[in-house]
């Protein structure tokens, strides 16, 4: 090759050593397995942990998609995109259905994924208990022995302040009815989508050195509480693009007078949606 | 009747200075023991080795559970200690800012170890917190406040409502009433006599107050330099001290 650069960026050592912790990591489903996170050419919190993943799991034939918030057109998705592009030469694509690796921020594609594609998420912070228990060797005991009553200690507050569970993303779910995990900060709208999903999903956190999996059809629950059940958001919109009445919806303040309009969030699927009803109608 | 916690010749020392040594009772279930003495006697030391969060340097703790075993806490592994601490034991320190959990409200910190256990309906956890609050003689009506805002003597009551809402079997507490003024003092002595009573929990109580002795225990251990220097009936120590350590410690109690 006549980059500089080693295949994907990173030389064969690390990779190696990533995809030894992500085997670690789908066989133990939710545990969170430390590795050698390195720098990369982007500061801590863009994507460092997923697009690490993301080098390690890289080959020439694959083909390549990243979302930022379910948009293909954001600026980070759009510089991680060029990046592979640039330093492993693989193919990029901004439709779900031809994409075999998927890196996303913060949201699960609304087409529903295939055994032989991967998500990979980045994650700023993989410790579901961080922020009720600041001490790392105590949520370590804690994960070890599965004790975890502080999670529900945080939803009780949540339900006797507002009166609902009103974490709206990075809610908390037990993996494999074993590990306590973090989803990364998707909308909990997107946590049925975990639950025994066909595809692999790997997930990275460059600055708090972890890496974790939820391997395919493993069984994922949103916590609850028997009396106040787990439910995802709904909108009294559709999109005023697509007309989607089943997608995550984004609220877009179009002007200065408050006027408003609500829009998928995804914006692969809102295009699609929008390219078949031009076709239906022609 | 058997035991509830067996202690032998306990000893614990940091480096080459004596913590606790050679030290030996037995806790009967239903039972409230005292032990006294004055600061750096080795109370506190002998509680968190006795409670399992020290180990011990030499000697045994055996404590009786539930289901009618005996286990032996110098063997315990760390997933055992957790299960007592959550299940059949409960801890009260003196400063309640250290046993209670300041960024969350007064009604989750009652029901923590309720959802520890696997409680997972929240209208009845919200029940029981207001039950226990009662209970603790805090207004219901506050199970939202966050316990910052509670003075001192009610941070003490919560932090006793949340301990004791699992019904324990066994009490630990350090010195729960130190720091605290004299009215507010007697209240709590007053409420944890009535809940031991209800509960018929067993409880090891450290202080140096005598008057709480008195009040409280059925038995009394006297420390001094870490060792035990007399032990029995809280009465008979009070009122006929043996050893010459005692003595001077009863009699420095102001009479008014």
């Amino acid at each position: 090759m006549s980059t500089p650069y080693n295949f994907a960026f990173l030389d064969e050592n690390t990779k190696r050593m990533l995809r030894r912790a992500l085997l670690k990591a789908v066989a133990i489903p939710g545990y969170q397995v430390p590795f050698g996170s390195r720098e990369m050419p982007l500061p801590y919190g863009w994507g460092t942990g997923g697009i690490q993943v993301t080098a390690a799991l890289l080959g020439p034939d694959d083909v390549l998609k990243v979302i930022d918030q379910g948009a293909d057109d954001t600026t980070n998705a759009v510089n991680i995109r060029r990046f592979f592009g640039r330093v492993a030469g693989v193919a990029t694509t901004e439709r779900t259905a031809d994409a075999s690796v998927i890196q996303t921020r913060h949201r699960i594609p609304e087409i529903p994924l295939r055994e032989d594609q991967l998500l990979v998420f980045q994650v700023p912070e993989p410790e579901p208990l961080r922020t009720l228990e600041p001490r790392e060797a105590e949520t370590r005991t804690m994960h070890a022995l599965a004790d975890y009553g502080l999670m529900h200690v945080k939803l009780y507050e949540d339900i006797a302040q507002y009166g609902h569970i009103a974490t709206s993303y990075d809610y908390p779910v037990m993996v494999d009815g074993r590990y306590l995990t973090s989803p990364s900060p998707i909308p909990k709208f997107d946590n049925p989508k975990l639950d025994r999903s066909p595809a692999l999903m790997l997930f990275g956190a460059g600055r708090e050195k972890r890496l974790y999996a939820i391997p395919p059809y493993t069984r994922v629950e949103s916590l609850a509480f028997d009396d106040h059940p787990f439910e995802i958001q709904r909108w009294e919109h559709h999109c005023a693009l697509c007309g989607a009445g089943d997608s995550y919806l984004d609220e877009v303040v179009v002007d200065d007078r408050g006027t408003r309009m609500f829009v998928c969030s995804d914006t692969d699927y809102c295009s699609q949606r929008r390219d078949d009803a031009t076709e239906e109608a022609a | 009747m058997s035991a509830l916690l067996q202690v032998r010749a306990l000893s614990h020392r940091y480096g080459r200075r004596i913590g606790c040594e050679d030290v030996s009772f037995d806790l009967h279930p239903g039972e409230l023991l005292c032990i006294v003495g004055e600061s750096g006697s080795g109370k506190s030391t002998l509680l968190n080795t006795v409670a399992a969060q020290l180990a011990p340097t030499s000697g045994a703790v055996r404590y009786h559970q539930k289901n009618g075993d005996w286990l032996d806490l110098g063997a315990l592994s760390e997933a055992d200690r957790r299960r007592l601490a959550r299940e059949e034991w409960g801890f009260v320190t003196q400063n309640p800012r250290d046993g209670l959990r300041l960024n969350v409200s007064a009604g989750a910190n009652v029901a923590e170890r309720l959802m520890a256990l696997g409680q997972r309906d929240y209208g009845r956890l919200r029940d029981i917190a207001r039950g226990w609050l009662e209970r603790v003689e805090i207004d219901p009506a506050r199970i939202d406040d966050a316990p910052t805002g509670f003075s001192g003597g009610m941070q003490q009551r919560l932090q006793i409502a949340r301990t004791l809402v699992t019904q324990p079997r066994l009490v630990f507490m350090d010195e729960p009433t130190a720091g605290l003024d004299v009215s507010v003092q007697a209240r709590i002595l007053d409420l944890l006599r009535r809940l031991v009573n209800e509960l018929g929990l067993a409880a090891i109580m450290v202080t140096h107050d005598l008057a709480v002795a008195r009040l409280l225990a059925a038995r009394t251990l006297v420390m001094q330099g870490g060792r035990v220097v007399e032990s029995g009936l809280t009465d008979q120590i009070l009122d006929d001290p043996q050893h010459p350590y005692t003595q001077l410690l009863v009699s420095s109690v102001l009479t008014t």
